[in-house]
């Protein structure tokens, strides 16, 4: 390509972010403007990496290095291979998105909303994209100060409470990681490049040790079972974009960090801890929807279904095979798709009625057909019908669960049909029924908000018909992990 | 040795004694306060000048040595002091105290603080450590009509004369069992005989009197008074100059003199590190007073920055060095926005009314009013919690690089763990300026120097932030014991 296509990426919204400091506050249209262009912008700008990914290559791509602080051998390396590319495009993806959903609903400090916005965009695919720990954990730690702002700036009624409790636990996962990756830096010939890195091997000790300490900071993100109360929390409160971002991307960043770091630098630490780890995904899977069935804030329920969503695929990374690793890599995309979908609906109705409660709705089907039309789609979609992308994933990684521990693999699976009684219950409860007064004169879904989701749909048929667009893209970089494992 | 040779090696002193004196002088004949600041600026200043063109080497019998090290603390004390005298101007003429000598005074502490990190003699360390804490008494009390400035003053004067007093019991023990006080003869000493308990004593007296200088737990008791009563920039002051001052002594000391008996003193440091941390960031948490409030997580920046010292390698006392640095524009920058933001609503000194821009709930909503300062202050706020990309993140990376390398896992363990207990009480300005309704109405009205000293402290934390590289091969190579 002509340019250097994951330095464009990232550092275009920061560009439109500074664009936007010296736009005056009053100029609302022109800030949502600049902030539409600049994100569309990235995600077009980002498509070579879905074009002209070699797919036969299990390296990195794409790489791109300079010198950075010599001092501590410390290099802005950059580069993408199976594992990452497709978040580095769902995160291009969900910008846009993300723009368009929030056009009428932030009417406060709009200026600040939208660089807080781009800002964590930049974070976001730099942290997909990072080959360099130092200029990772740089990432991984910025993104943390513009989605506290989000979180507690343009927030629900306790967006305060929210915003402390997810910074301050995702903060004391990720000081722990910081000094293992210090550890990792002495331990592994003074360097902080992630592929010099996976060329060594420590000794099952210091894996170990390291292990947990990575575990802290990815553990909190993903969310994993009993780390997760920060979830519900700060997605239930977040305005409607924040809540797609924690959702589609911000929390597999956690997942990522294990299939990046944790299975390649310690493959047996991974191992011997696989069992734990199992266990505690199943625990997660089953929690998370149990609690769904009895929650009445629809908000609240989604984001409790990412905890058991969440489940499924550190359980499919823990499987510790091919079906595993590919349908948890596929189903945190599928993830980011469905959920992501389902925040930017709640988003969409809360417009209209600003209740979160599902006794709040009902009938919503006969006024507002469109919107119930979408929400049907992603309902089933979570639940993993057939035919959508749900599907592919949960069956993968059901199949790597199986083969792991049959015990895991059959909890799992009841997981699923808990997953289908609450989505379902809820469709029912929010859509069908006599149609509560409070809707009656709510307005159906308007073009912008089409052409949000629409993206979303088109995605969900072709993940879930032909899935192996998107699965040929990682079958080299797993294999490749799963030699490492040997 | 000619007596030539040595002044060429003081001329930065001998500049400073010389300007400050003079600025005293230009008190009597100059009207407009501005001048005189304009003048201390151009002092220090030309003495920068001076300074860079000094050669290294020892001066008076190996009392004075002027090297790498001192050079870079040198440059850190005249910075901190440039943004200081920047950030008083309009302070002090709101508070109707503007007078000569307070420039003249600053001067002065500044020679002190030249002297402290010159000094390869425990007898000039002496002399300087006190002209530098006497000159700052007076400068805490400087705003006479308010009562908690005399409570500073006088209660920074009475603690701080029982840490000298400490000292030198410590200094003249040091002398009892090695009859020097120059810091190699010193260690020669050491190196010959064994140890002594009585050396052991001199340590723990001479560490406390140190200790007290950076307001280390437990001789931390007087920096939230002295802190919350001294005029703000020079609490700003305090928390940067005067500290870093302690620190080169206790790093030249420490490695140079009792190099050979690390072992001992690095416990010593290695309590006072740990408590620090953890006293200086619990109590910040309850604070409502925001100049209290930096006053203990200024506390708590000691304990970082002793991480580098306990290390005691190199890397380590550059990390240190390096950490001073950075500290010195993020916390100058966060007091800067409370200086910008202080206004009084009837004129003193007829009455003492409170300033407005001290109490944390005058930042409520300040987004909504200030939206560029509150955007600042945010800045400085995740700097001082040590969240990438601000330099605050480098600065405790390079701490916790170094004091890892050299054994120390746990004590950074301590440290990161204790940075997220901090982020608890900094993120809380930044919730009070974004996310509460406006209830005060609070408007700055910043000065020409007061927006170049903020402009100044910003630039340095987000380019240091991004790109460090410069700053710690400076460091590194400053780095000389």
């Amino acid at each position: 390509m002509g340019y250097p296509v994951l330095s464009t990426v990232i550092f275009l919204p920061v560009i439109g972010a500074l664009i936007l400091l010296f736009i005056s506050r009053r100029q609302e249209v022109a800030i949502k403007g600049i902030s539409l262009l600049f994100t569309t912008a990235t995600f077009l700008l980002s498509l070579p990496l879905f074009f002209n990914f070699d797919k036969s290559y299990k390296g990195m791509q794409f790489e791109e290095v300079f010198e950075w602080i010599p001092a501590w051998n410390i290099r802005y390396h950059l580069g993408v291979d199976g594992i990452s590319v497709l978040f580095v495009l769902l995160s291009a993806l969900i910008g846009p998105l993300c723009v368009l959903i929030s056009w009428d609903s932030i009417k406060e400090k709009v200026k600040e909303f939208y660089i807080a916005l781009l800002l964590i965009e930049a974070a976001m695919i730099g942290v997909f994209s990072s080959l360099d720990f130092f200029l990772f954990y740089v990432f991984w730690e910025a993104m943390l100060i513009p989605m506290y702002l989000i979180i507690g700036v343009w927030g629900g009624p306790r967006r305060i409470y929210s915003a402390i409790k997810f910074f301050l636990y995702t903060l004391v996962g990720s000081v722990l990681m910081l000094v293992g990756i210090i550890v990792l830096y002495f331990n592994g010939g003074n360097t902080f490049d992630i592929p010099t890195l996976m060329t060594k091997e420590f000794p099952y000790k210091l894996q170990l040790i390291l292990f947990w300490a990575f575990f802290a900071a990815f553990a909190v993100k993903v969310p994993m079972w009993p780390l997760h109360t920060w979830l519900p929390d700060a997605h239930t409160e977040a305005p409607t974009a924040g809540s797609v971002i924690l959702a589609g991307i911000l929390i597999k960043m956690g997942a990522y960090g294990f299939l990046r770091f944790s299975i390649p630098l310690f493959p047996d630490a991974t191992k011997a801890m696989a069992p734990v780890m199992l266990a505690l995904s199943v625990i997660a899977i089953i929690y998370g929807a149990v609690i769904c069935l009895v929650q009445s804030d629809l908000k609240r329920l989604i984001a409790y279904s990412s905890v058991s969503h969440m489940g499924f695929v550190t359980l499919g990374i823990f499987a510790l095979n091919q079906q595993g690793l590919e349908g948890a890599i596929l189903q945190m995309v599928n993830h980011g798709i469905v959920t992501g979908a389902l925040f930017l609906l709640v988003g969409i109705i809360y417009e209209r009625s600003h209740s979160r409660e599902i006794s709040h709705y009902g009938g919503l089907a006969t006024v507002l057909p469109v919107y119930a039309g979408f929400f049907m789609v992603f309902t089933l979609a979570a639940i993993g019908l057939p035919g959508l992308n749900g599907f592919i994933g949960e069956f993968l990684i059901i199949l790597g669960g199986f083969k792991a521990s049959k015990l895991a693999g059959a909890l799992a699976a009841t997981g699923i049909i808990i997953g289908a009684a609450y989505m379902l219950w809820l469709y029912q409860r929010v859509f069908f029924q006599e149609p509560n007064p409070n809707i009656r004169d709510y307005k159906d879904m308007n073009l912008r908000e089409i052409i949000t989701l629409l993206p979303l749909v088109v995605l969900v048929f072709w993940i879930g018909v032909y899935p192996n667009t998107f699965l040929s893209f990682m079958h080299e970089s797993v294999k490749d992990l799963l030699v490492k494992l040997q | 040795m000619d007596f030539s040779k040595d002044l060429a090696l003081i001329r930065p002193e001998l500049s400073l004694s010389i300007f400050a004196i003079i600025v005293l002088m230009a008190e009597l004949l100059i009207k407009r306060k501005e001048v005189i600041a304009l003048l201390s600026l151009l002092a220090i200043a030309f003495t920068g000048i001076i300074l860079v063109n000094t050669d290294s080497g020892f001066a008076f019998n190996r009392m004075y040595v002027s090297d790498g090290y001192s050079l870079f603390f040198k440059l850190l004390f005249f910075v901190s002091a440039i943004l200081t005298i920047l950030l008083s101007i309009r302070y002090l003429g709101m508070e109707k105290a503007h007078y000569g000598e307070y420039y003249s005074l600053l001067l002065f502490s500044v020679l002190g603080m030249s002297f402290m990190a010159s000094s390869n003699d425990l007898i000039l360390l002496y002399l300087g450590t006190e002209l530098m804490a006497l000159s700052v008494y007076v400068l805490a009390g400087f705003t006479r009509h308010r009562v908690k400035s005399n409570e500073a003053a006088l209660k920074y004067f009475l603690l701080g004369a029982f840490s000298s007093a400490i000292l030198l019991y410590g200094i003249s023990f040091i002398y009892l069992f090695t009859g020097t006080t120059n810091l190699q003869d010193i260690s020669l000493r050491i190196s010959q005989g064994d140890t002594d308990p009585l050396l052991l004593i001199s340590l723990i007296l001479i560490a406390s009197a140190f200790a007290f200088k950076i307001a280390a737990v437990p001789f931390h008791m007087w920096s939230p008074d002295v802190y919350e009563g001294a005029p703000t920039p020079i609490t700003a002051f305090m928390s940067v100059g005067p500290k870093a001052a302690g620190f080169s002594v206790i790093a030249r000391v420490f490695i140079v003199a009792f190099g050979s008996i690390a072992f001992n003193w690095k416990v010593i440091l290695i309590l006072l590190s740990v408590l620090t941390m953890i006293v200086g960031n619990l109590l910040a948490i309850s604070q409502r007073n925001i100049k209290r409030m930096l006053a203990y997580s200024s506390i708590a920046h000691s304990g970082y920055a002793l991480l580098g010292i306990i290390a005691g390698t190199p890397e380590g006392i550059a990390s240190t060095m390096n950490y001073l640095l950075i500290y010195t524009f993020m916390n100058i920058g966060a007091f800067a926005i409370v200086i910008i933001l202080a206004t009084v609503t009837s004129p003193p000194p007829v009455t003492s009314p409170p300033i407005v821009g001290e109490d944390l709930s005058d930042y409520e909503g300040l987004a909504k009013r200030e939206p560029l300062w509150a955007a600042l202050m945010l800045i400085f706020m995740f700097s001082l919690t040590g969240i990438p990309p601000t330099a605050g993140f480098v600065g405790k990376f390079y701490l916790f690089m170094s004091v890892i390398n050299a054994g120390y896992l746990w004590l950074a363990i301590i440290a990161v763990i204790m940075s997220a207990v901090s982020a608890y009480f900094y993120l809380r300005v930044v919730m009070l300026m974004y996310m509460k309704e406006p209830v005060k109405a609070i408007s700055a009205h910043p000065s020409l120097s007061e927006a170049v000293a903020v402009t100044i402290s910003t630039s340095l934390v987000l380019i240091i932030g991004i790109l460090p590289y410069y700053f710690i091969e400076f460091t590194r190579a400053a780095m000389s014991l």
